[in-house]
């Protein structure tokens, strides 16, 4: 059975050495183990001192609020009276809205690269669209407050408006800046990154596969389709689980354009607020214990919002990786 | 049964000692390469070669590793020119229409030649029914009609009693020499009129060698078959006509006891005697 595993059981199921932690035999060997084994724990102890340290700094809140703090639509630091839903609002239909205009975009854009475009192409474009992973967030929200938003204002939302104003996606006044805007900014930044990852995992399935299909008499695209989207299709998940942690963690473009006001509307049109946004806004002005508290708690919640998205998407990625019956005897 | 593609042998062995019998000199030539040259970017591989393949018979192209027989092959379903700058010259008469033509698409051309590779290419993620479907599925076949189709094709593949319990296992769970044949049954699932098949033995063991060689004498019945090898053994099995190619040049060309025995250049004679190669 040398000749079934496929590139997917082999991006997913990667095959072993058995691990001889215990029983290794060379002096260098134990050390090099051993040192790799604490840079891995230093991870996660990072990780547990982080969720410990929020935990305490959110305690405050935490016995004030209760479980109520998540679904509290109040933000009021002047009366203490703390709610995060609004954030909570704001940072998932901020980022449900980028990986619904960037997913498409940016596999448009890896298949192309990877399958159509002529090969003096590839890697200059390529190499552009990794480049726009590199430009720090607070030029793109200055491109944002510019350019973006009085544009999206006066091209897109004033038409929007006016030809489907009873809609509640598009009701209100066009003012540019709102959860359109957040969600485009945040939309432009994940493009790359979902962009060139699933490039690289189109590319790493088999030309035998290609060329299966192609001798079948597909065309182009049915080879896409067909043969290379399917054995993709795992990798091309955690390429969308990659943009979505940006753009769930991103704070400095969004809050340049996102408006910046704790409400939950329906409409696109209005602004919006993402708890990292808050958190940057209002920490270093927090005045009282309980607001700092509460700041302190959005954080956590954050964590934990971003912890709970990417196992969903770990379930959906071994949910879809499975193959028929099988697949992976090997 | 009709489909299953004329009475099967009762003794393999005996079967592959039977075939290679010269066939009747009035076959029609179904495939035709005149002057076909071959380009992998600058590199001319294939330096005009014309050969004539004929109808329902099997032709085995022989040669030494790079002479060009893979490539020769897949210029005869333009699946050559799939590669980057790799590219093809000269013309294919398929029924006496030039493959290469103005206006000819490609991949109608691969419909009607279908392809068999050098290492079993089953799609991962398909179930062992949907590979053998997958290229029906792409000419349109209606569902109605896939419970026949399939069966057939994996009949005339010769895998449909390995595996009609498990069809919904991956193709890729088989065996390399049944991969072999569930990619066989995947091409003749289209009902090709002509079949490539490019070392198609080359990753198998013996047993799966035989297996896919008792194969190639049923289909013969029934298509045109053009096989890769480098096996010459192989090639003096399985095929009717056999010819040489030896650096992007036809060296020689006859039926295939003419050429294993009675062979007429003398480079030809070097190759079959195991003296260079």
């Amino acid at each position: 059975m040398a000749v079934s595993v496929t590139a997917l059981g082999r991006l997913s199921l990667p095959r072993r050495l058995a691990p001889a932690f215990w029983g290794e035999a060379h002096l260098g060997d134990r050390a090099f183990r051993l040192c790799t084994a604490a840079f891995a724990a230093g991870a996660l102890l990072t990780l547990a001192a982080l969720a410990l340290q929020m935990t305490r700094a959110s305690a405050l809140s935490l016995r004030r609020f209760g479980p109520g703090f998540v679904l509290g639509t109040e933000w009021d630091p002047v009366r203490e009276s703390f709610g995060a839903l609004p954030f909570l609002f704001g940072t998932v239909v901020s980022s449900a809205l980028a990986l619904l205009i960037a997913v498409p975009v940016s596999l448009g854009a890896a298949i192309f690269l990877s399958e159509l475009a002529p090969g003096w192409l590839r890697s200059p474009i390529g190499f552009l669209l990794e480049l726009l992973a590199a430009i720090p967030s607070v030029v793109y929200g200055l491109w944002g407050i510019f350019v973006l938003a009085p544009w999206l204002r006066d091209t897109v939302q004033r038409p929007l408006s006016g030809a489907l104003g009873g809609l509640p996606f598009f009701s209100g006044t066009p003012r540019g800046f709102g959860m359109m805007a957040g969600g485009l900014i945040l939309a432009i930044m994940v493009l790359p990154t979902i962009a060139s990852v699933s490039r690289e995992v189109m590319r790493a399935v088999p030309v035998g596969l290609r060329e299966a299909a192609l001798a079948l008499g597909a065309t182009r695209w049915e080879t896409v389709r067909h043969s290379v989207l399917p054995s993709a299709r795992s990798g091309l998940v955690g390429a969308i689980i990659l943009g979505l942690g940006r753009a769930l963690g991103e704070t400095m473009a969004v809050t340049m354009v996102i408006g910046n006001r704790a409400e939950i509307s329906a409409s696109l049109f209005e602004p919006g607020y993402t708890m990292a946004s808050v958190i940057a806004n209002e920490f270093t002005e927090a005045a009282g214990d309980l607001y700092l508290s509460s700041l302190a708690e959005i954080g956590l919640l954050l964590f934990g919002v971003t912890l709970l998205l990417n196992a969903l998407a770990r379930l959906l990625v071994w949910r879809i990786a499975r193959l028929p019956d099988g697949a992976r005897r090997a | 049964m009709m489909f299953l593609g004329g009475p099967r042998r009762e003794d393999p062995a005996q079967g592959r000692e039977a075939a290679p019998r010269s066939a009747p000199a009035q076959a029609v030539e179904k495939l035709r390469a005149e002057g076909l040259k071959a380009w992998f970017g600058a590199t001319l591989a294939l330096k005009g070669i014309s050969l004539g393949m004929k109808e329902r018979r099997v032709t085995a192209i022989i040669g030494p590793s790079g002479c060009g027989k893979s490539t020769f092959l897949r210029c005869l379903n333009r699946m050559h020119e799939v590669a980057a700058g790799a590219r093809a010259e000269g013309r294919v008469l398929l029924d006496g229409v030039d493959i290469y033509g103005r206006g000819v698409d490609p991949v109608q051309v691969r419909r009607r030649v279908g392809m068999v590779f050098q290492k079993p290419n089953p799609f991962p993620t398909m179930s062992i029914r949907d590979n053998v479907l997958a290229g029906a599925k792409l000419n349109g076949v209606r569902l109605r009609e896939e419970d026949a189709l399939f069966e057939k094709a994996l009949r005339r593949a010769a895998l449909w009693e390995e595996v009609k319990d498990v069809l919904a296992r991956s193709g890729a769970s088989l065996s390399g020499g049944q991969q072999q044949r569930l990619c066989s049954a995947r091409a003749l699932a289209l009902d090709p009129e002509v079949l490539l098949m490019d070392e198609p033995c080359s990753a198998l063991d013996p047993i799966a060698t035989a297996r896919v060689e008792e194969l190639i004498h049923e289909l013969a019945e029934r298509l045109t078959i053009v096989i890769v090898t480098h096996n010459m053994q192989q090639a003096a099995r399985v095929s009717h006509y056999t010819a040489f190619l030896y650096l992007g040049e036809l060296v020689e060309y006859d039926e295939t006891d003419v050429l294993f025995t009675k062979p007429q250049n003398p480079r030809t004679e070097e190759y079959i005697t195991g003296r260079f190669g």
